[in-house]
């Protein structure tokens, strides 16, 4: 059941009566607890490293624990350009991690391709292939700015409701949690994105 | 470090089949280079590194240049004798021969410490005959360059040990280094909100038509 | 095109010889924790002795060259902080000092001295990290790589402050340096080399006689000299197989010549000697730091000719190298007079140190393999480009 009345919790909580709600005690291990996928692809992934490191201490968040191995890892972050050739093996490496899994689209380039968008072998974002759920803009993102982007995914979980119609994808028994893998084609990937998770955007019509 | 001209001359005395000529360079560093014919390339540059006084023994560069035109940039690389050169090899300038491909190496000394020397290798033309000698039983360092070289711009090296794509994926067809390699069409033009405001602001006609072409080219918009 | 196209691809050829039992091929990488970023090798395994291996590349091919072609040549010095992106400042020193070969820019001495504080000061956070690495790849999890970086820190805050960005400094300009020293910076930067000095005693202590870095690293791939030479093995690489080859001390670029420091040089080429001497490099560059932030003349930092718009240098060529922290980095740029360069090219050095990893690895031990590659110190933005 949810717990509607806010203040009846917070006024019970004062008198030291915890109150919860399974959903809300589901959630709040699994915000924190976040494994990151071992998983640097560019210049991004140093500035992951150094999160982790002594002074930003991405520990605090209880995501430290990184996790080289796919199967043990719930959250992919993308740091890095996504190159085509590397692009199918992102994809598969998403495809090997158990649900609920998340992903965070760390810097420019894994975003939209940043500065090398022109590329001929550059990837013009991984939400072509993956659903993002948080984007970090930078090039790269401060650690701060990482830190952030793993609060935001921790807000993110923490309003995942168990049942209904706005349950998360691993509650569904119906929802794929996979993703078809690109091919390397003759002249770029094919399919050059997955219509499941990604259209190409269409202008807003200004006034 | 002896100049260019001993090196040519005694190239040439070494190996008296050798086609050696020197290319100016008009940039203040002056670093001249030697253009080397096709069929001796591999023997000057086994003797560049063997000989005493010479010993280039650190092939630290090697670069693939595209001359899309059949006429170089004025003052720099094609000095009048090698369009000379170019005709006595019989290279007809039709539509599929113009131009040429080139490899460029940058040799040092470790044993001196002194270069560089520059050598260049051109191809007869950028289509059919794309076929250039490897140095890399030379030396052993330009081995991924050369491989990147076939790769990007499709020079294929003769005596190289293990010519595979280095970059791009086996199945890549194309170039992408060639100047006049077209990128396939998979960059999603992502129009903004912002693309209508010069179509409204600018009164050149001309204008708001390339952007709104710009904004349509992709079909499934 | 086709028939170009056809040239066959070389598979594993089956490996034989007395004694060899079941072969096993596996793919190392590109996503593996120690591979450094996304570099793959494929190799070839008789139970678990490395009997082939070969790198396999491009998956962060991000064609920077070929950007750099159709772009002006300011607009690529943002680019080149990509390359290599633990040593951006290098790397913009190499590519303004290549332009400015080509265009016969003068650089003001101010600009010059700045030039090598933050070239050195690149190094020493380079071959910290790189240690850390190492050790990591090891198995020592956790605490030299966390002191590397507590250390690496302190030299990127005064990299901000300098430059505006941490990593991505885009610092360097074609006849100088964007903006001068902020007031006060000196001062941080003495703090910064003096704490360094007693870090370096400390981090020493801990690992040089440790035991089981020694049994790790002594005698295990041995590169010889003659191979590094002629495979264009450079930086602390080649100087590890006892080659007394630095481009700092060769070519003199900058002023170089004015600071009085030693190249160390290793006896067995060994994956202990790379270690050492990035540590010995480190107290070099130190030395060479505290001359400079003493030094440091008066006056501006750009040379009031240089045109940042509109700049075309005249047709013609140039190749121009530096000692970057892994080995010499070079540009070779051909101008054909317009504003943007004609050829753009790269010689990394991390690319070229690889060349020999194979005959390092071969015969090793897997666990080996993961050691070897860490000691060649490869960054895959630059291997790949």
């Amino acid at each position: 059941m949810e717990v509607t009345d806010q203040e009846l919790k917070i006024d019970l909580q004062k008198q030291g009566v915890l109150m919860t709600s399974l959903n809300e005690l589901y959630n709040w291990g699994r915000k924190n607890s976040v494994w990151p996928l071992q998983f640097g692809l560019a210049c991004c992934a140093i500035e992951m490293i150094a999160a982790s490191m002594a002074r930003y201490d991405l520990a605090r968040f209880g995501a430290e624990v990184f996790r080289p191995s796919p199967r043990q890892a719930d959250l992919m972050i993308v740091a890095g350009t996504v190159t085509k050739k590397m692009a199918p093996q992102v994809v598969r490496l998403y495809n090997q991690m158990a649900e609920p899994k998340y992903v965070i689209a760390m810097g420019a380039c894994a975003i939209s391709g940043g500065p090398f968008k022109q590329g001929y072998n550059v990837l013009k974002g991984i939400d072509r292939y993956l659903p993002v759920d948080v984007h970090i803009p930078g090039c790269p993102p401060r650690p701060e700015a990482l830190l952030h982007a793993f609060m935001t995914l921790q807000n993110k979980i923490a309003s995942q409701p168990l049942t209904g119609p706005a349950r998360p994808r691993h509650l569904r028994a119906g929802a794929p949690s996979e993703f078809s893998v690109p091919q390397c084609g003759p002249h770029g990937l094919v399919p050059p994105s997955n219509p499941a998770v990604w259209r190409p955007p269409t202008a807003a019509q200004a006034g | 470090m002896e100049t260019l001209e001993e090196i040519c001359f005694r190239i040439k005395t070494a190996l008296p089949a050798a086609r050696v000529e020197i290319i100016p360079n008009a940039s203040p560093c002056g670093q001249r280079s030697l253009l080397l014919g096709r069929e001796q390339g591999l023997a000057v540059a086994t003797f560049l590194r063997d000989d005493p006084q010479l010993r280039l023994d650190y092939c630290s560069n090697v670069t693939g240049v595209d001359w899309l035109e059949p006429s170089l940039p004025q003052g720099f690389v094609q000095s009048p004798s090698s369009a000379g050169l170019k005709k006595e090899a019989g290279e007809g300038l039709g539509e599929s021969g113009t131009g040429c491909l080139e490899a460029v190496y940058h040799l040092f000394s470790m044993a001196h410490k002194n270069g560089p020397v520059v050598l260049r290798l051109r191809t007869e033309n950028r289509l059919a005959a794309v076929r250039l000698p490897s140095l890399t039983p030379v030396w052993r360092s330009c081995e991924f360059q050369e491989r990147e070289i076939f790769d990007l711009f499709g020079i294929v090296f003769d005596g190289h040990p293990d010519l595979r794509r280095l970059l791009m994926w086996e199945g890549f067809q194309g170039f992408p280094m060639r100047r006049d390699y077209l990128v396939a069409d998979d960059f999603e033009c992502e129009p903004t909100p912002h693309g209508d405001v010069p179509k409204r602001m600018s009164p050149r006609q001309g204008c708001a038509e390339v952007i709104q072409k710009t904004a349509t080219a992709d079909p499934r918009v | 095109m086709s028939a170009i196209l056809e040239t066959p691809v070389r598979a594993f050829e089956s490996v034989s010889g007395a004694g060899a039992g079941e072969m096993l091929e596996l793919a190392i990488g590109p996503h593996h924790p120690s591979t450094h970023g996304v570099f793959r090798m494929d190799v070839v395994l008789d139970g678990e002795r490395v009997r082939r291996l070969k790198p396999v590349f491009g998956y962060l091919h991000r064609n920077h060259e070929k950007i750099a072609e159709g772009q002006s040549y300011l607009s690529s010095m943002p680019y080149t902080d990509r390359l290599d992106y633990f040593c951006s400042l290098t790397n913009n020193w190499a590519y303004a000092l290549t332009v400015e070969k080509l265009a016969g820019l003068q650089v003001p001495e101010r600009a010059e001295y700045i030039r090598v504080i933050t070239a050195e000061l690149t190094r020493v956070q380079n071959h910290l990290c790189l240690i850390g690495f190492l050790l990591q790849d090891m198995g020592a999890s956790g605490t030299p790589l966390m002191y590397a970086f507590r250390e690496r820190e302190k030299i990127l805050d005064l990299f901000e402050s300098l430059t505006g960005a941490r990593m991505m400094c885009n610092y360097m300009r074609f006849g100088g340096c964007r903006v001068d020293l902020p007031t006060g910076w000196m001062e941080e930067a003495q703090q910064v080399v003096q704490g360094l000095a007693r870090f370096l005693d400390e981090f020493e202590a801990l690992l040089t006689g440790n035991e089981i870095l020694m049994a790790r690293t002594q005698h295990i791939g041995v590169l010889s000299s003659a191979a590094a030479v002629n495979a264009g093995v450079t930086g602390p690489m080649l100087r590890a197989s006892g080659v007394n080859y630095d481009v700092r001390k060769v070519d003199r670029y900058g002023v170089y010549d004015r600071f009085d420091f030693r190249i160390p040089l290793g006896d067995h080429g060994d994956t202990y000697d790379r270690y050492l001497i990035r540590v010995l490099e480190m107290r070099e560059s130190l030395k060479i730091l505290r001359v400079a932030l003493r030094d440091l003349p008066e006056g501006p930092v750009m040379d009031p000719k240089a045109r940042l718009r509109g700049f075309r240098p005249k047709a013609g060529e140039a190749y121009g190298r530096i000692e970057a922290p892994k080995g010499e980095l070079g540009f070779h740029l051909i101008s054909d007079g317009s504003p943007n360069p004609f050829r753009y090219r790269v010689r990394p050095p991390s690319l070229m140190n690889l060349t020999v990893l194979e005959e390092m690895c071969m015969g090793r031990m897997l666990a080996d393999v993961v050691v070897i590659l860490g000691s060649v110190d490869i960054v895959l933005g630059e291997v790949d480009r």
